[in-house]
């Protein structure tokens, strides 16, 4: 007896949901990003205002100055929804506890020179607090931003800000050191160095356009932050007392070199949207940007001692850069 | 005479995402949608580029992952670590 086999193809009626065959002006496979991001926040039938502010509705385009026509335009270029985001953060997550479970098997903490130690604590371990503030000023923008694009991608930052401060207590654990972080607290609460620092984030936790909250948080404190010390300190670090710090602050460098894609995404688009976009977005960085360089002076003299103002220098012109090629000028 | 370079894909949410970067990059690409299997034909010569998959998929892609949704290719392969390419000698 022979057999013939043969193919049925059986055409799906339809390739994804309705509306974002409309948006995407064809029926067609949609990104599993796409499905899980586009259209999902309500944006009519509100029964209640918010009893606490009842000027605006529940989800609310107008708390901002930023304008957009269609606030999923805001997209993620990293096309994180909590799925992929979990993974990411999975894997990085293993990779960043191998070299911490490395340093303690090796005792490479241990024998890590007593100078260095005290140095590289008393810059890194009072950033916990930067990064826990970071996750409140993200949660902020995600619970009053406006349109899932944007609200995700801040929830994930916000968690990713709680990573970070995780992992510098770690790192001070890993140096066996609890005592340590008690006098980073007390330094980030009275040090002289840290406090236009908490100045500036305390002001932000009050601030109300979450749009301007994004960028002074997330593009400009990290933007300055991030490559000046998880970058050039660290280089420092490593150049006069060997690489420890490097494998424990490795979460916080690819963690911050990722973000920046997005933020730099999210800014473009904004930016590109309309003329008074572009103005406001350039004049809060560049008041952002002033207040942030002041606070940062002290915290780079105690990492960089003379290099101090030529590490910063280099950190704003970068920072300019970002803007500049997002289409903003400054 | 010109003949296609072709290759073909398992359909799946990544291989969505290199088809579509195929696409833009080879002008006069032909899409063949089967069952389970996405199948494109290009005349003479069929390339990928990492940049434009990486820029569809959001992420870091290494051309080597291609394997995994491989089905079949036809013309002679010239790979680097940016560019995949298919091609006849005519």
């Amino acid at each position: 007896m022979s057999m013939d086999l043969r193919t049925i193809s059986i055409t799906p009626l339809r390739q994804t949901f309705g509306h974002l065959a409309r948006r995407m002006g064809a029926d067609k496979p949609a990104s599993r990003y796409m499905e899980a991001t586009m259209d999902l926040q309500p944006v009519e039938n509100y029964h209640y205002r918010p009893t606490w502010e009842p000027q605006y509705e529940i989800f609310d385009a107008s708390r901002t100055r930023i304008a957009m026509r269609d606030w999923y335009a805001l997209k993620d270029p990293r096309q994180y929804y909590y799925g992929p985001w979990t993974l990411a953060r999975g894997r990085m997550g293993e990779t960043a506890g191998g070299d911490f479970d490395l340093v303690d098997e090796l005792g490479l903490a241990a024998s890590y020179s007593a100078p260095g130690r005290a140095l590289a604590l008393k810059v890194l371990l009072p950033l916990r607090h930067v990064a826990w503030a970071s996750n409140i000023n993200n949660a902020y923008v995600s619970a009053y931003g406006y349109g899932i694009a944007i609200t995700q991608a801040a929830c994930f930052a916000s968690m990713d800000q709680l990573g970070v401060a995780q992992y510098i207590t770690r790192l001070a654990i890993a140096f066996d050191d609890l005592e340590a972080l008690a006098s980073a607290k007390t330094a980030w609460l009275e040090g002289a160095e840290w406090q236009e620092l908490r100045h500036f984030v305390e002001d932000l936790m009050v601030e109300k356009d979450w749009f301007a909250l994004l960028v002074a948080q997330d593009f400009v404190i990290d933007g300055l932050l991030y490559p000046l010390l998880y970058e050039r300190f660290n280089e420092a670090l490593n150049a006069s007392y060997g690489p420890v710090f490097s494998m424990l602050t490795r979460f916080q460098r690819e963690w911050g070199a990722e973000t920046a894609k997005w933020i730099d995404s999210v800014l473009k688009v904004a930016a590109a949207e309309s003329p008074e976009n572009k103005a406001q977005l350039a004049s809060w960085i560049n008041a952002f940007r002033e207040r942030a360089v002041k606070a940062l002076t002290p915290i780079a003299a105690v990492a960089f001692g003379d290099q101090a103002s030529a590490m910063l220098d280099e950190v704003v012109l970068q920072l300019n850069t970002r803007a500049a090629k997002a289409g903003i000028t400054l | 005479m010109t003949s296609n370079a072709f290759i073909a894909f398992q359909t799946n949410d990544v291989t969505r995402s290199i088809v579509e970067a195929i696409v833009e990059d080879n002008p006069g690409a032909i899409v063949v949608e089967q069952p389970a299997m996405v199948k494109i034909d290009v005349p003479d010569r069929l390339v990928i580029k990492r940049s434009s998959v990486e820029e569809k998929l959001g992420r870091d892609f290494d051309l080597q992952e291609l394997q995994l949704h491989l089905i079949t290719i036809s013309g002679h392969l010239d790979e680097t670590d940016d560019e995949f390419t298919l091609s006849w000698n005519s």
